[in-house]
């Protein structure tokens, strides 16, 4: 296989892994912050829920990260 | 490792990520293509546990998973014998502050009245799958290197012992621990709803009667992509997890330069790695009695 495209892969996966989980951690913290600055009393299970999420999100670049390294690193 | 004289990257990331397989010994002919030999023993290559097929067994996975299981049971029941009313230790604290998180959180998100298996299974299921996923702290190549000396002891090629110490890396198990927690799903949905009511959710909605064709194929895929999903996401951040961490122990082999950075990436990703396994062993507990919950909702 031609290695260019390989590591283009691992690039592709890699960055559209992160730029995704980037917007959605974005639209996350400042709805968190939203909510925090107009109710403050609900920060302690505000605060959960954001971490929940953040987790949910999280996981998607963890993953393709990995992959992409996979691919890099191993499968060549 | 492909050969004893030379360690490439790709071979030492293989190796790592091959677990220590058990079943019946395969061979390969000339042809290139397995015969089994049908005798029980480990396989020395990832490709002879490739073809060792649906009844090989993951030694290493179960042996770790069971240990850290039995650990987690004899701290809690020690903290349970000598639990007093007076001044706590500070072992009983602990244990208490974790029972609490647990309990507040099935507290918070399990709605379905009087049941008493949840907060306990969400406390095993918290704890062991953090112990789990703990084990990927431990530098990548300690445990492995001393099973393998060990093995070497009892007349095995080192260089063909497997060993992966993180039970959650390994897709049986979390896929394992998922189909579990979907049985519940199951047996909760036919017990509270009835069969007919489960049933009937399953064809009769989100679209009523007429499509009922379309509703029983929604309703499916979104059943089965609950366990589906809440373990392939615990395996893949662990695996993806695992992977930098072994990219990191490559460095050390290239020089004494690049080989501080990598002490101080370890470091680096270790402490930041604290985070993601104590939120995906908190995700895969809320996700679990969320779905039974559900399966307590009556429509």
């Amino acid at each position: 296989m031609d290695m260019g495209l390989v590591y283009i892969a691992g690039a592709i996966m890699a960055g559209l892994g992160a730029l995704g989980a980037a917007i959605g951690v974005g639209l996350l913290g400042g709805r968190f912050l939203e909510a925090a600055a107009r109710q403050p009393e609900l920060v302690p299970m505000l605060r959960t829920n954001f971490f929940l999420v953040a987790g949910l999100v999280d996981a998607v670049p963890m993953i393709a990260v990995g992959l992409s390294m996979y691919v890099l690193f191993a499968v060549v | 490792m492909a050969s004893e004289s030379s360690i490439t990257t790709s071979s030492y990331i293989k190796h790592h990520l091959q677990n220590l397989t058990f079943g019946e010994k395969q061979i390969e002919t000339a042809a290139g293509t397995w015969e089994p030999t049908g005798q029980m023993g480990f396989a020395t290559t990832s490709q002879e546990a490739a073809q060792m097929g649906f009844w090989a067994i993951n030694v290493d996975t179960i042996l770790m998973s069971i240990i850290l299981g039995v650990a987690m049971m004899w701290f809690f029941r020690s903290v349970a014998k000598t639990i007093s009313t007076g001044v706590p230790t500070p072992v009983q604290n602990f244990a208490e502050m974790i029972i609490e998180f647990i309990n507040d959180t099935v507290r918070g998100s399990f709605t379905g009245g009087k049941n008493d298996l949840v907060a306990p299974l969400a406390l095993t299921i918290f704890v062991w799958v953090f112990l789990m996923n703990l084990m990927d702290l431990i530098p990548v190549d300690i445990l492995p290197l001393a099973v393998a000396q060990g093995a070497a002891l009892f007349g095995a090629d080192p260089h063909h012992v497997f060993f992966k110490i993180v039970p959650s890396t390994d897709p049986n198990a979390t896929m394992g621990m998922a189909l579990v927690v979907f049985g519940l799903m199951l047996y909760y949905s036919f017990k509270i709803k009835g069969t007919g009511g489960f049933l009937g959710e399953l064809a009769f909605e989100p679209f009523g009667k007429m499509a009922l064709p379309v509703n029983l194929v929604l309703e499916t895929v979104t059943l089965l992509a609950k366990p589906f999903s809440l373990g392939l996401r615990l395996f893949g951040n662990m695996y993806a997890g695992e992977m930098v961490f072994i990219l990191i122990a490559t460095m050390y082999g290239a020089g004494l330069m690049l080989g501080s950075v990598a002490g101080l990436l370890q470091v680096g990703w270790a402490i930041f790695h604290i985070l993601i396994i104590t939120l995906q062993a908190f995700i895969f507990m809320v996700l679990t009695v969320v779905y039974i919950d559900m399966a307590h909702q009556h429509h």
